[in-house]
């Protein structure tokens, strides 16, 4: 799981930078780089969970 | 303040920038006060004697191969690097430099001063990590991870910001005001090492019996409050010089604004200080030292990234927010996400730096800096984060992260250097706190 969330964060980054290449218009700019923003904190979230259990699994 | 436009540096301003950079080091210096203070004092030798060592290693890796990836020789910033054109931008994403230095005397003058910066901004990076991994991470370790951010992750991100990369290019190419602002490193410099002290503390996982079976985690607090709070007004000094020297060389800023820019920083560690001072002192009874410290130090990273643009108003108040978090989010670390950082780098670094770039792009004057500031916390969040992990997982097969059980529960000090740093100290032994 935590793999999982750490692939997710670049997906999150390249939808914030293909933002910048394919809305001119400031509005719609911003909200993809806001939304890209958002799938980098649900991958930041998932990655957290992820270690927080393996964690959990092998306390002394 | 906007950020000018980039001016040849006058003689006077060469010289404040030059003497400026010099006292630097006092930053870096108080940091690692701060990291040993909050360690443990049967591994208090270890961690200065790493802190120095980081520092000669990263200087060492960044000038043999950092400096040519970040690109700031021979060309100057906005100078030559690979660039790829994707729907007819260029997206500068790798600097060209000279290698080993070549050409260093005969640079232009902001040039050497742009690589100074950099030297001493890839030690305060990579020193970040090794308080987080305090009393388990090894000190070949700990060089090895400065080694692996001065050659790889630093460069790449210094030439984004300051060496006419990409990010920097933002307002240019996609007329997002200035483009990414960083003027004192609070992204190539804090929120990069609170990351890589993130990637460390889940790679090494947390000290032995931090987190017992049963019952909530186990309080370890730091040896020594006053080599925490003496680093801090050590830090202090380091910050004022770096925030007025970085507004000159990143944001252009004339000699007449970097009054203001101290000013700022002093106004945003204020606030911090008071903002924790208050919350800690509501939620314990007592103001707590070294969460105090921590407080402080959020501040002065946060203005490493606002001093140079916000006004004194908004620096405070920007001093305020990172104040009153860093308490709650070292908790919320420690006791709901099971993170154990002894120097609460990930909250004071990464969160600190990210609140200040975000701060930055609220309260700046020109259209479209917000979305170039998001931007720039996207690539750290979702690019750095990630390739830092992976960096550091791939280190740990070569380099075993964390100590073995006997060297930590006999301290690092005894085990890595064969001596303490207090040796007419009784040293506890780790079921005393238990």
């Amino acid at each position: 799981m935590k793999y999982a969330g750490l692939l997710v964060m670049p997906a999150g980054f390249f939808l914030s930078v293909a933002a910048l290449v394919l809305f001119p218009d400031p509005v719609s700019r911003t909200a993809f780089v806001v939304c890209g923003l958002a799938v980098e904190c649900l991958g930041l979230v998932v990655a957290v969970r992820g270690h927080m259990l393996a964690r959990g699994e092998s306390r002394p | 303040m906007n950020p000018q436009a980039a001016v040849p540096l006058t003689d006077a301003a060469f010289a404040l920038c030059l003497a400026l950079l010099l006292l630097a080091p006092l930053a870096i210096a108080g940091v690692a006060l701060i990291n040993t203070g909050l360690g443990r004092c049967r591994s208090a030798a270890q961690a200065l004697l790493g802190n120095l060592a980081i520092v000669a290693v990263s200087a060492i890796v960044f000038a043999l191969i950092g400096a040519t990836l970040a690109g700031n020789l021979p060309s100057g910033p906005g100078g030559a690097g690979h660039i790829l054109f994707v729907a007819g931008k260029p997206w500068n994403w790798l600097g060209e430099g000279s290698f080993l230095l070549g050409g260093l005397g005969a640079a232009p003058a902001q040039s050497q001063l742009a690589l100074l910066f950099e030297f001493m901004a890839v030690a305060m990076a990579a020193l970040i990590p090794w308080g987080s991994g305090a009393d388990r991470l090894r000190l070949s370790a700990g060089c090895a991870i400065a080694a692996a951010l001065a050659a790889t992750v630093f460069p790449l991100l210094a030439h984004w910001v300051w060496a006419g990369g990409w990010l920097s290019a933002l307002g240019v190419n996609f007329s997002l005001g200035a483009g990414f602002l960083d003027g004192g490193g609070a992204a190539t410099v804090h929120v990069l090492g609170g990351l890589s002290a993130l990637a460390v503390v889940w790679i090494a996982g947390p000290r032995k019996g931090k987190f017992p079976k049963e019952g909530l985690s186990t309080a370890l607090p730091g040896h020594n409050a006053v080599y925490v709070l003496f680093g801090c007004l050590l830090a202090l000094v380091g910050w004022l010089a770096w925030n007025v020297a970085g507004a000159v060389l990143w944001l252009h800023a004339p000699l007449s604004a970097l009054p203001g820019t101290a000013v700022n920083t002093l106004l945003t560690a204020s606030g911090a200080l008071a903002a924790t001072f208050a919350v800690t002192r509501f939620r314990f009874g007592k103001p707590d030292a070294s969460l105090c410290a921590n407080g402080w130090l959020a501040g002065l990273v946060a203005s490493s990234a606002c001093a140079g643009i916000v006004t004194p108003g908004e620096s405070l108040f920007v001093g305020l927010v990172a104040g009153i978090a860093t308490p709650l989010l070292v908790e919320l670390l420690e006791l709901a996400l099971s993170i154990d950082d002894p120097s609460g780098a990930i909250t004071v670094h990464a969160v600190g730096g990210l609140w200040g770039l975000l701060a930055a792009g609220i309260f700046a004057a020109q259209a479209g800096q917000l979305v170039a500031q998001l931007v720039g916390i996207a690539t750290l969040l979702g690019l750095v984060l990630p390739l830092v992990y992976l960096l550091f997982w791939l280190l740990n097969r070569v380099v075993a992260f964390r100590v073995d059980a006997d060297g930590e529960r006999i301290g690092m000090d005894l085990h890595e250097l064969g001596g303490g740093a207090y040796p007419e100290f009784v040293i506890h032994r780790d079921e005393s706190y238990r």
